[in-house]
């Protein structure tokens, strides 16, 4: 059972809660086999995907999500820029309640806007990711593309490398797969290691080839290639010379271990094409199973009392 | 008019009381203190038929307190607060005298401003308001303001506060040249380099809630900078609103060696840590921001051993919609003049402070440093005096504040201690 109107975290869920999105997701996944893809528990709900940053993937798949679930769908971009000298946040929020939506999935990149908006709309909230903070979905997606592979979380042992301080997702998948029992060892250079973040009970390693060592699950985050210019690394080449998950690197991981990515990615620079197009990567996977997991979301917090 | 404020407890850090007693006021100044009560009470009523009498009893009488460290925001963000409603809320907050920064707009660089403010504070304000120059023109840290006018037309210290002076020649020219007429240097410590887009403390919880931090680093440098300046000058040099164990350290470390430098520090980072913000709530959004449990041990330790001379408010009232916003674009600041006393009471309940010590640094050690004649109840001061009943329980509520600011992060927190009466130069504001 799902407690609250809004997925705001992972930080918020329960291990229960966590397992009945991905045993749901399962469920709809099977949907999403079928030939006829459509089904009908959304009918009538309308859900707002407000996207203050660029996004396509995620956008696409919740509207997706939201259409198998026979919603009705609006998508409200709005580039932050733009937003500075116009309408309050607030505003933006209470327009969409007073058109009736009963959804709002929300990205933007200041953390803790979802929990902002949770305060002043009664309608459910969805997090797509607001500043560093998390990317709640991306978790249950990753932690559901896990468990195809490895049947269980608990004892898995986790390696999640690259720039660990700007992400959101590390951040989300730190809880979810701490929370689940996993061994989480976090790979980057000191400069993108966020403050004190040994006391989440995970392993910190700057030296890739260490932390890699019989890892079950490499999870490779996306680089944003402007923080070189802040000084975080000194060039790409660098990072990816110290970094960057090669084949070579991958061989010291266990035998089956399987490689992750949440996208876009950056081919040569945190990721070798050979490997993310080699037989252990399973990022297309992890695209196909964010579909049936947002649909799980969507679906549960429909059912959540308000 | 002339009162008679009786059977309070009354103390005054200046002349070292701390009794039960009378003071008459005749014509807004003090006229005496009295101790013996038959003798007290009996030659005022005969030697001032209309005299008004104040029953203190069960109450604490003190020196007006003084705020060296306020945002008053008029001119130019009028919308946030005026030199009318700050002040109302000094009063309200138990204050008679605020030192005003310069950080308005137009910034209180010039004497045009300086005079704006004191003749603004004069005809609507409700109790002393004394500005502060800023340092550089525009608050820019390229050039020196001009310190001698600002300090003729009325400015009692310099800051760029809201800014620090980021380039170290300026600061120590500033150091150096208003030696000359002996008024501090009141340094806002941070090194903006190491702060950028910084909105709360750095630290586990800046991890967990993906926001970015400010580390205690990027005060500390700039603390250590400034004593340099300062032993290398020999200015004088305050610095605003401490936050960090480090801080705290480096200060100790140069009173030690006799370098002539003051703190301050606030309600706010003896009474709150960044666990504050866990919901994102940006009332408790402020620079320098709230750190952790080993810096508010730190800073009550150097409130006891004398580290930090005085409480100050940092008052920075702001309106509702710079607050009620996206977490990394809300306005820093808190509006503390109507919190700060009984903040500062927790420290006595909490065997920080006593009383006397209290009143020293909220009252008398503002005063001194800022050279004005306030924070004493001895003969002929200005009766500014500060009514409190220390037993009072009240339950905070921000909507009710005076200020326009209603951004406290004490909101609904239970606290002790009520200002009964406020009385400036014999003028009394009666609370209850």
């Amino acid at each position: 059972m799902i407690k609250s109107k809004d997925l705001l975290g992972i930080k918020e869920l329960t291990t229960e809660e966590i397992y009945h999105i991905v045993d749901t997701a399962s469920g709809f996944k099977d949907v999403l086999k079928r030939d006829i893809k459509k089904v009908p528990p959304l009918r009538g709900k309308t859900v707002v995907n407000l996207f203050f940053e660029p996004s396509t993937r995620t956008r696409i798949s919740f509207e997706l999500a939201a259409k198998r679930l026979s919603a009705d769908v609006i998508n409200f971009s709005i580039p932050t820029s733009s937003v500075v000298k116009g309408e309050t946040l607030k505003d933006t929020a209470l327009t969409i309640k007073a058109l009736g939506a009963d959804f709002v999935v929300i990205r933007h990149s200041s953390a803790g806007v979802p929990h902002f908006l949770s305060r002043i709309l009664d309608i459910s909230i969805i997090n797509a990711g607001d500043g560093a903070n998390e990317h709640p979905t991306q978790a249950l997606l990753d932690l559901f593309t896990v468990l195809s592979y490895k049947r269980k979380i608990k004892g898995l042992t986790i390696a999640i490398i690259g720039d660990i301080t700007h992400s959101r997702v590390a951040r989300s998948d730190i809880y979810a797969f701490t929370k689940l029992g996993a061994k989480v060892r976090l790979i980057c250079p000191p400069t993108l290691l966020p403050a004190e973040v040994r006391n989440l009970g995970i392993e910190v390693f700057d030296n890739a080839e260490e932390g890699l060592k019989k890892a079950d699950v490499i999870m490779t985050l996306r680089l944003q290639l402007e923080r070189q210019s802040k000084g975080f690394f000194p060039s790409l080449e660098e990072y990816f010379y110290l970094y960057g998950l090669t084949v070579e690197r991958l061989r010291l991981a266990k035998s089956d271990a399987i490689v992750m990515h949440p996208g876009p990615m950056n081919r040569g620079v945190e990721i070798e094409s050979e490997v993310a197009d080699g037989p252990q990567s399973v990022i297309l996977d992890q695209v196909t199973n964010g579909l049936a997991v947002r649909m799980a979301v969507l679906y549960l917090l429909a059912g959540v009392k308000k | 008019m002339n009162i008679l404020i009786k059977n309070g407890r009354i103390i005054d850090p200046s002349q070292d009381i701390d009794k039960t007693g009378e003071i008459l006021i005749k014509d807004g100044k003090i006229k005496e203190l009295v101790f013996d009560r038959k003798r007290g009470s009996a030659d005022a009523q005969k030697k001032f038929p209309d005299l008004r009498t104040i029953d203190a009893s069960g109450c604490i009488v003190i020196p007006g307190l003084v705020d060296l460290h306020a945002h008053l925001r008029e001119p130019g963000f009028e919308y946030k607060e005026t030199i009318a409603t700050g002040t109302k809320s000094a009063v309200r907050g138990g204050f008679t005298s605020i030192c005003c920064m310069p950080n308005t707009n137009p910034v209180n660089d010039t004497i045009t401003v300086t005079e704006f403010i004191i003749d603004k504070a004069l005809k609507e304000g409700s109790c002393a308001v004394y500005p502060i120059g800023a340092i550089t023109k525009g608050q820019k840290s390229e050039e020196l303001a001009e310190l001698e006018a600002l300090k003729r037309t009325g400015c009692v210290a310099f800051s760029d506060d809201g800014r620090p002076v980021s380039n170290s020649l300026i600061m120590r020219r500033a150091l150096e040249y208003s030696k000359v007429f002996d008024v501090p240097i009141i340094s806002h410590c941070e090194d903006l380099s190491l702060s950028e887009g910084g909105v709360i403390n750095e630290g586990f919880v800046s991890t967990i809630l993906g926001l970015k931090g400010i580390p205690r680093a990027a005060e500390e440098i700039m603390v250590a900078r400034d004593i340099a300046l300062c032993e290398l000058t020999g200015g004088r040099l305050h610095i605003a609103h401490v936050s960090t164990e480090g801080s705290v350290k480096f200060i100790r470390e140069a009173k030690s060696r006799g370098i002539n430098v003051t703190a301050e520090t606030c309600p706010h980072y003896f009474s709150l840590t960044d666990e504050a913000l866990i919901s994102y709530d940006t009332n408790m959004k402020v620079n320098p921001p709230l750190r952790t449990e080993k810096d508010v041990e730190a800073i009550k330790e150097g409130l006891k051993d004398g580290s930090i001379d005085a409480i100050a408010t940092d008052h920075a009232p702001h309106h509702v919609d710079d607050k009620n916003r996206e977490f990394d674009s809300a306005a820093f600041g808190i509006a503390g003049l109507e919190t700060a006393l009984s903040l500062g009471l927790q420290l006595v309940g909490q065997g920080v402070l006593d009383l006397k010590g209290l009143v020293t640094k909220m009252s008398l050690t503002p005063a001194r440093i800022m050279g004005v004649p306030k924070g004493t109840l001895a003969a002929d001061a200005d009766a500014d005096i500060t009514i409190i009943n220390l037993d009072n329980t009240y339950i905070v509520d921000s909507s009710r504040f005076l200020s326009k600011g209603k951004n406290s992060p004490f909101n609904g927190w239970s606290l002790k201690g009520t200002v009964e009466k406020t009385i400036f130069m014999g003028k009394i504001y009666d609370w209850m």
